[in-house]
Parts: C-alpha cells; structure tokens; sequence
C-alpha cells in the first residue's frame, strides 16, 4: 500500500500555512452534529478534546485512570521548548526546527517538525492564559533556561512539574468543556479495541473498570491520544497503567505502526534494587552538570565502597571518551557507555547495574550549601528511594526507558492510514524522528492537541454522513462479543503464573536484546523466544476474581497480552533496521570510535508497519523521507 | 539489605458492602521496596493461594499523579512527611509491626474495592469554575501580561497540589477545603484569573458542600498530610474570597446579561 | 415598582441565605460571634474582678450596667449575646453534624498530627459551657433557688443591688465555686483553638501573623482562667470576702 503523506506544496516555511487556508471548513450548525471520540486525556486528548468542543463538536473523553488529570504527562518534569526568543539569544522558528531534525538524527518528517516548531510559540501563550504558573523574573516576564545541550534558551518551565502544570492547564480547559457539555469525560474506562467500519475508524469498545461492562461507543472520527509503550520494557519511567492496548488494538485493525524501534533511553535514573521492582525513577539529567561519572577501573573493586576506591583505581569514562563534552555526552551516547561498563563487569551496587554519578570534588568547590541549592530537592528524592546520601556517597545511576518515538503511522493531518483514525502525541510517529530532544515532548503533545488537529480533523469531517453509524452496526456487536471473548478467556486459563511474573519476564528480554544497543544475533533471539513465551502466557496465566467487577489483573492481563505481540514487531523493527540512528543502536552499525552510524541511502525512510494476521510476518510499508531544509549530517559529538 | 516480617491489618471490601479489616501475613519483605512494591509482593502471593488480590489506586508510582492513596498506620501515605505512598519505603517500618492499611474515607469518596475510592467529587469541583475562560488561540502574547515572581512563585506553590485526597482523609471532618483552596487560590491569586474570581469561589465551594464533605474547623492536619505541602493560608484566602464574593452576590447590583449572575 | 423593590430584597436574601447554608458562611458567622463573645468575655472578666477592688467598686459597675440607658443598656446588650451565642450554637451544631455525616465509617487508626487535643473537644467544650452559662445565669442573674435578689446596699445614698456579698455568698458554696472552676478550665481550651481560629475563617491570618495569633489565643485564655478562677479560689479557699 503506498503512504501517502498529504505533505502540503510550496517552501517549509509556508506549507502550515497554505494548509490551513486549504483545510475545509464545517458549518459552525453542522460541527454539533459530529461526535469525536478521545481516547486519552493527556497533553494531546485534554487538549484537543476541550479545543474540539469549544469548536462545537461533540466530544466523548475516555481515560483509564481515576481522573483525566493523573494521565502520565503529568510526571514530565525538565519544560517545554518555544522559539519565542524571549531570551533574544537568537532562536528562531527554524532554529528549532532544525535543532529538532538533527537531533531528531534525520529521521523524522520534515513538515511536519516545521510545524511544530510554528505552533511552540501559540502554545506558551495558551498556558498562560490559562493560569499556568511558568517560572518568571522579578521584572514579570517569563523566565527561560537552555536544556539537554541546546544553544539557546527557549524552554519553559514550572519549576520540576512542567509536565504537570501544563496539564493541569489543558485539564482546566477540559474541564471547562465538560461543564458546558461539550465534552462528555469517562473515566476508569479503558479502550479494548477500536471498530472500523468499511474501513474508516467509527468507534472504540471499552470497559467500565470499576463494574466490568464491556461497551460500546460510536463516533465519526476517533483520536487516539493513549502516549506510548516503554512498558514493554516492564520496567520503565512510565506509569504503570501505561500500554500499548489502543494503539496496537489498531494496528491490528489495519493502522500502520511506524517505527516502532525508536525508544528512548534515559541515562539518570535510579538503578534497580531487586526483582520486585516495579518501577524507575528519573533523576533530572541537570545533576551531570555538577556530577562526575565514574566506575571502578578493576572488577574486583565493584563490591567495595566508593571512597575506598582510590581515585588512580577509578574510570571516569564519560570524560576519557568524549573528552570534549564529557559528562554531559548526550542521554543515548552515555546511556550506552554506561551499559558497557556494566556489560564489562564494572558496575555497581544490586546486581551490578549502576554507574557513580560523583558530586564529592563539586561539594569541595562550591560546598555542600550551594550543592544543596542546586539539587536539594533531587537528593532528597535519591534518598527517600535509596535510603543513601549523595552528599556523602556518590550517587548511584543507570539508564532506564524514557520514551518512545515510534508509533502509529499520521500523514499531515495526523490521521492514520484507516480513515478517520487519528493519532496524537507520543502515540504517534511522526514528530521526533529517532531521538527526542528534551524538553520537545510536551511540546509536541499540545501542538497536536490544540492547534493541528482542530484544523486538520475537518478535512476528514467534511466528506462524512454525521452519526451515520452507530452502535447498532454489526461491527460493534462483533467487537463487544470478541472483547467479551477476550475477557473470559483470561478468567479461565487459571495457570500458574501472574501476570506481572510474565511481564517482567518479557521486558527483561526486550531490554536485554532490544534495550541500548541491538544486534542481529540477539534479536534473532529475541524473535524466537517471544512467541514461546506467549505461547506459555496463553497456557499458563492466572488471573483471579471476575469480570464482572474492579479487576487489576484482569486490567494488567489485557495490556500484556498487547505487549508480547506488540514486542515481536519492535524486535522485527530494530531487527530490519540495519543502521544505527538515534535512539536504535545496533552494534555491528557503528565507527570506528564506537558512534552510531547511519545508513541514508538504504534506511532513509519511515517503517510502517502493517498487520498481516502473522505476527511474526507484517508487512513493510516504506515512507521515505526527504530532506529539503536541513542537510544530512553526522551527529558528533567529541 | 534486609529483610522484614510485618504483620498486616488490610481493610477489605467490595463496592456498598460492609467490609472488614483482614490479617495477612507479610513475611521476607525486602526493606528496599516501595510501600507498594511490598503491595505487590503481598498480592502475587494471594494470586499464588488462589484469593483475591487487594485492589488499590497506583500510576506513576512517583509522587506526582496523584493516584495512590490509603491510610497507612492512621495517616494519609503513611508517618514519612511530604511523601506519597509510593515513594514511601519499607526501610521507614521495623520487622515485626503491625501495619494498618486502610482506605481515604469520607462519605464524599465512597470505596469501590478494598483501598479504591471514588474521587471524582474532585473533578466535579473542578468544573463548577477551577478554570479560565479562555479559548484556545484567543490569547495575546505570554509576555504582554508580566506577573511579579513572587505571584508567580505563589500561584505555582498553589499549583503543586497532585489532587490526591490526602488532605480529606487526615481532616477528622472529612473537609476538602485544602483542596479547593489551592485549586481556587492558585488562579484567584493571578491576574488571568480575576475576571472570574468570584464566579469561581462560590461555584467551587457550593459544589465542595454539595460533594457532602465536611467543615475546616481549623486543625490543620490536612497540611501535616499533604505530600506536597500545601499550606493552609491557602485556605485562609478562600474564606476571604468567598466571604467577599457573597457579599458582592447579595449587595452588588445585578448583572442584566444572562450567564453574568449565577 | 413595588414589585421590583420585593424582587431585589429577596434577591439579596436568597443570598444571604445561601451565605449561611454554606460550610463557610455558616463558620464566618461562628467566627464573628466568636469574636463578639471573646470581647464580652474579657469585659466580664475586668468586671468581675472589680471585687479585688472593693465592694463599692463592684457594686458601682453593677448599678452602671443596670441603669446605663435608663436600663436599656442590659437588655440591649443581653439580646445581643443571646444572638451571638444562639448563632455561635447553632451553627456549630450544624457543623458540627455536617462534619459526622462526612465520614461515616470510622478509621480503624486516626492518628491526630499536629491538632491539639482542645481542638477536637470544642463542640463538648462549648456544649458543657453552655450548660454552665445557663445555671450561671440562673445562679446570679435570675437568682433561682437563692435569696440574692434581695441583697441591697447603699451606694452614694443611693439603694443598689449589693453583688459584692451576692458573689461571696455564691462563691462560699464550694460546688459552685468548683462547677465554676471547671467551667472556667473548658473555657480556656475552647478559646486556646478558638482565638486564632478565627482569624483563619474570616480570611485574616497571614504566614507571620499567625504564630502571633496563637499565642495571643493561649496567653488570652491562661489570662482568663487565671483572672476568672481567681475570684472563687480566693473566696473558697482564702475566705476573702468572708
């Protein structure tokens, strides 16, 4: 099937703007009678969903959590980039859309990042009007700061909470809607799987998560805001609700999922304790900059601690590697170094897995006062998890997943290739190429929300009967009957394993064979085994309780049943990919001096996946990728 | 690290039924897990036993969403100050106490399962005015409107409420008055949110009545519980605003467009 | 017009009457009559302790307060009180019901942080006060079961209600002076929470006047234990007076 990208004609700098002035147009009196459903209610659902609605369509927001305003948005915390060049530091809108796509390492849609780098400035002023508390100067205006190695000063912030804050705004406005009756919000409802209709997406089937009712919803259009899938991974900085049900419960409706072995790895996090971990905790990459990374130089000094290393015995490899930029090498080049060390036997703490992060010659510097200053609250945060003081041992850290690039496949109007399907925010593909730059995800969720999708849905709208399917249609009967299916079936494998015990099996072996750096031979594996071991999921899995009521497991048990296929196409991804770009590292693809090395020639192109029936042969659909504005060049950083 | 045996009394129910407080045996918990983590463990043994796991409320497993609750030895996310449940850590409890994990209770927040509640009064409130009217797109630039640091600063200490309840459960009334208070304040205490201040208080404390939580009476345990420190003046400024805004509802004159009043 | 006139006052009754059903209206009024009773509580204070001073000290004030506005005085200000303390009542009650009726299912553990323990008993506190405050008044003002009625002295040549030997006498009976005394223990905790209490409910405290309030609060209630206890632990126990 050929992808076609609805790109807009005419120079980058325009093609935003002729599109919106090419978008069709729907009669204010006919808007009210087309229902959009939202699933998800983070950066990108809250916000197109309350934007739709003061448009006057009628919006129905769905989200699994308790309320719209605890979705996973909310734990972001470094800011969000704008290139308002407040800072008169000279950004510009290109600037950003050219830091984006290099950082990006020439892997996303040129248009598209144009775009986004355009609406960053409408979005600031959105917030704010909004009462989003944004750090300020004494003078009042807005306070700006440079982050993950940009040049200039173009992200804001509140002050570790920006993901919060800024959706807390969108949730106002949410909120806003739903009082008016605009919006209709469903809470503790979780989408089990999307309804098409001779091929146009026009309903979802959920289920009531607190009485168990599997049920169905009809729409014209259905927007699918639901984040990504690091829990793959099992351990993750996700929530732990996190997961991949909706988006691949459309991909396996006939959505394209687009690169899926695009995954961020995070290098500051806590490192693991124990296998009853059920989660990893960021630490701001801010510490590097006063921080020292360093491991053992001899393995058996790994079991001793820090200070009775001396400092001849100690490998700051971070500065011996990358003697330019040090420790603060971007998060995938010190993510991988730090997973070599650890591969090589220098790790330390639990299971070997950490990295020092050393702020002892900073504290006799500056002092542990100005330390405190600068990081008081990351300490204490590393000591309420750790039971340890940085202040008097080093830190622990280790690189953990962050976030996900990959996601279903949008064209322009970030409509999937089924009609109707829309998809936004980390959900989709198409804005952070292979690596995203910090501070950018945030941005891209509101882009989304606010201010393309209220444009772009129109022209989807437009050429649609309003309410003309409903949930009488046999397709809804089918997929509540195959939901109900899915359910029961759940309920009587009664195996011996739970649920979790499966999860955690496959996302050590994701991480394993799919995490930092990837390899033919260990995909290989990977591929192999993953079917097995749903194989065994299927025999051997114990959920209790009913359905018919609050059911966790039963919850947890729909989204891993997504993971173990979804992982399959992942490993296939990465497996395909021969070249190492951002963030997919496969070690036969590198320099000489161990740097990811692209293949433009051959792997120039957005992988769409397509869904076959064989999980373990989808079909390839290739969008290639052109590069007008920004030049292919190498990402360097010695 | 070590290990700890603890001895757990878990409130137990299942929707309107009554429900009770069970013992379940917590045996070689590793004193490195989270609060919930040890959740976690105690529960893929209930699995294993074949009974019912306890259902609670839990996300980010951060301290940021919001989701996680329960009353942990009779305080809202357990003895640690300014911390949720999930950054709790098991280090904090010595091998053989006895631990009460009960849920947030108030008639507002009725129990779904076990240590689930229902907090969707919170949204409610919410949306009888814990917001700006503002459109998107409609805004002039962010820098047009210059907001002292210091308001800023306040708004955002306001801004840091994750919504989790704790504040209603450590109130012996039950009262949701920190909550409403920080929601209200933060945008009652910035410029965009003046030309709706009073419609706003009185909306979200009618609807906070409504919701049937209870009264302050001045205690200030919810501020000794909030994780994230919200303070009580924040409470004071509601009960000005809203004394304010009744005074203006009765006294002022009457606005002669529809949707002006209310 | 006429009309219009009835429309808007019942506008703003609607209003007012919403102010009061609401948890805050309802403890803004607890809170300003809490504050008219603290006044009189304190001016009731510095008069009774005019029998430090003297007979003719006492006796003065009293007959001042008899005759201030040819007697209207009192009546003006009894009525006021009886409003005060009727709204301060029954609002609490109201309250105070609201607050049980938001949590019906007890804790199996409730641990109190940082309330004080005077906080949690101010609806007993105040309720046992009222008991007192009805026996007092029936003790020395209606002069129920007592002959107090018919003390009289002269003052000035004038004839005047004798409340020197009225409060000797009262005080000489040890279960009054003792009901008196833990009448007087109740008040000073109800006032320990109550005084900065309301400053918070009428929207007044601030981060540095607080901590100022409370003290105000705790040495406003000791000053008021002290000063009202003294009057029968000096008639029962010293015989002053006697």
């Amino acid at each position: 099937m050929s992808l076609n990208s609805n790109i807009p004609s005419g120079p980058m700098a325009m093609k935003w703007s002729k599109h919106k002035q090419d978008s069709k147009l729907i009669n204010p009196k006919n808007k009210r009678k087309f229902t959009v459903l939202v699933v998800g209610s983070g950066l990108a659902g809250s916000s197109a969903a309350a934007t739709l609605s003061e448009l006057g369509y009628k919006v129905k927001c769905f989200c699994f959590q308790d309320s719209a305003r605890r979705a996973h948005s909310i734990a972001a915390q470094g800011g969000i980039n704008a290139a308002k060049n407040y800072q008169n530091d000279g950004d510009s809108v290109h600037r950003l859309f050219y830091d984006t796509v290099k950082g990006g390492d020439f892997r996303a849609r040129e248009a598209n990042v144009h775009r986004l780098a355009e609406v960053s400035v409408n979005i600031i002023d959105q917030c704010v009007a909004q009462g989003v508390p944004f750090a300020r100067e004494y003078g009042g205006m807005l306070a700006n700061r440079s982050f993950g190695g940009a040049q200039v000063s173009r992200t804001f912030y509140a002050r570790g909470q920006t993901g919060q804050q800024l959706l807390l705004g969108a949730y106002s406005a949410l909120n806003k809607e739903i009082a008016s009756g605009g919006v209709q919000m469903y809470t503790r409802m979780e989408m089990l799987d999307l309804v098409t209709v001779d091929g146009h997406a026009k309903g979802i089937i959920t289920r009531n998560l607190v009485t168990g009712k599997i049920e169905a919803h009809a729409g014209d259009a259905v927007l699918l805001c639901t984040g990504g899938y690091g829990n793959v991974f099992y351990l993750s900085t996700n929530a732990m609700g996190c997961n991949v049900t909706a988006t691949w419960r459309a991909h396996r409706k006939g959505a394209f999922f687009a690169n899926p072995c695009y995954t961020q790895i995070h290098p500051t996090c806590i490192p693991v304790s124990g296998d009853y971990q059920s989660k990893l905790t960021l630490m701001s990459e801010s510490l590097r900059n006063d921080g020292r990374v360093w491991v053992p130089k001899k393995k058996e000094d790994c079991g001793k601690a820090p200070d009775q290393i001396p400092e001849a015995d100690r490998d700051y490899y971070l500065e011996r590697k990358y003697p330019s930029f040090g420790n603060l090498a971007p998060r995938d080049i010190s993510s991988r170094a730090a997973k070599e060390a650890c591969d090589d036997g220098r790790g330390v703490g639990p299971g070997g897995r950490g990295v020092y992060l050393d702020f002892a010659e900073a504290i006799q510097q500056f002092g542990a006062k100005t330390i405190a200053e600068r990081y008081g609250n990351l300490f204490e945060m590393y000591e309420r998890i750790t039971g340890e003081s940085a202040y008097k041992r080093p830190m622990r850290i280790y690189p953990a997943v962050h976030y996900t690039m990959g996601g279903l496949w949008v064209d322009y109007n970030l409509m999937s290739n089924l009609p109707g399907l829309h998809v936004l925010g980390e959900a989709n593909f198409s804005d952070h190429g292979a690596n995203r730059l910090g501070a950018s995800a945030l941005m891209q969720g509101l882009a989304d929300g606010y201010f393309v999708i209220p444009t772009t849905i129109a022209n989807y709208l437009v050429g649609q009967k309003p309410g003309s399917i409903t949930t009488d249609h046999p397709e809804f009967k089918k997929a509540v009957e195959a939901c109900t299916a899915q359910t029961k079936k759940f309920l009587n494998i009664n195996g011996k394993r739970s649920v979790d015990s499966f999860h955690r099996e496959l996302g050590l072996l994701v991480w394993d064979k799919c995490g930092m750096a990837r390899t033919r031979e260990g995909l290989t594996e990977a591929l192999k085994r993953i079917p097995e071991l749903r194989e065994e999921f299927w025999q051997n899995v114990k959920v209790p309780g009913s359905g018919d009521f609050t059911n966790p497991e039963l919850e947890k048990a729909g989204r891993v049943a997504d993971f173990m296929e979804f992982a399959e196409l992942l490993c296939l991804d990465a497996r395909h990919r021969e070249e190492s770009c951002g963030g997919h590292f496969r070690s036969e693809y590198q320099t000489e001096d161990g740097e990811a090395k692209r293949d433009d020639e051959n792997f120039s192109y957005a992988a769409a996946w397509e869904y076959t029936g064989n999980l373990s042969q989808p079909t390839l659909n290739k969008e290639p990728l052109t590069f007008e504005e920004v030049h292919l060049a190498v990402r360097s950083y010695k | 690290m070590s290990l700890l045996n603890l001895h757990l009394k878990v409130w137990r129910q299942n929707g309107s039924q009554p429900g009770h407080f069970q013992d379940i045996e917590a045996p070689e918990i590793p004193d490195h897990a989270s609060f919930l983590e040890m959740m976690d463990i105690v529960n893929e043994r209930l699995i294993s036993k074949g009974e019912d796991p306890v259902a609670f409320d839990h996300d980010c497993r951060e301290g940021i969403c919001g989701m996680c609750s329960m009353q942990i030895n009779g305080v809202p996310h357990g003895p640690e100050k300014a911390t949720t449940t999930c950054q709790l850590h098991m280090r904090k409890f010595r091998t053989g106490d006895t631990i009460w994990i009960e849920p947030f209770r108030a008639s507002a927040f009725p129990i779904l399962k076990d240590l689930m509640v229902d907090r969707t009064a919170f949204d409610r409130i919410q949306q009888a005015g814990g917001f700006v009217t503002v459109r998107t797109g409609a805004p002039q630039d962010a820098n047009a409107l210059p907001i002292g640091k210091e308001v800023a600063d306040a708004a955002m200490d306001a801004a840091e409420c994750i919504g989790c309840g704790a504040c209603v459960a450590a109130c012996k009334n039950a009262s949701a008055m920190l909550f409403v208070s920080a929601k209200a304040g933060q945008l009652n205490s910035l410029p965009q949110g003046q030309p709706e201040k009073d419609r706003r208080t009185l909306g979200m404390v009618r609807q906070m009545d409504k919701e049937g939580f209870g009264n302050c009476t001045n205690q200030y345990e919810c501020e000794a519980a909030c994780p994230k420190g919200i303070s009580v003046r924040w409470i004071t400024k509601l009960n000005r605003d809203y004394a304010i805004a009744s005074v203006k509802e009765a006294f002022g004159n009457t606005p002669k467009v529809a949707g002006g009043g209310d | 017009m006429f009309k219009m006139k009835t429309s808007h006052m019942s506008a703003v009754f609607d209003s007012l009457s919403r102010f009061y059903a609401s948890s805050i209206g309802k403890k803004f009024l607890v809170a300003l009559t809490g504050l008219v009773l603290i006044g009189f509580v304190f001016g009731h204070m510095i008069g009774n302790l005019l029998i430090f001073v003297g007979k003719d000290a006492i006796n003065e004030y009293g007959h001042m307060l008899q005759t201030a506005l040819h007697g209207g005085g009192v009546w003006i200000a009894r009525l006021g009180l009886l409003a005060a303390v009727g709204i301060h009542i029954v609002a609490t009650i109201q309250l105070t019901r609201a607050n049980r009726a938001a949590r019906k299912d007890a804790y199996g553990q409730h641990k109190a942080q940082v309330s004080s323990k005077a906080s949690h008993t101010m609806i007993w506190s105040g309720l046992t006060l009222l008991a007192f405050i009805v026996y007092h008044l029936l003790h020395f003002t209606v002069h129920a079961g007592n002959d107090y009625g018919t003390y009289h002295t002269t003052l000035h040549g004038e004839t005047v209600h004798d409340v020197y030997r009225m409060v000797i006498a009262g005080f000489s009976w040890a279960p009054a002076s003792i009901f008196y005394i833990i009448a007087m223990l109740l008040l000073s905790t109800h006032l320990s929470h109550g005084f900065s209490s309301l400053f918070q409910t009428l929207g007044v405290s601030t981060d540095k006047t607080e901590p100022l309030f409370k003290k105000l609060g705790y040495a406003f209630a000791g000053l008021v234990l002290v000063g009202n206890c003294s009057i029968p632990i000096a008639i029962l126990f010293f015989h002053y007076g006697r």
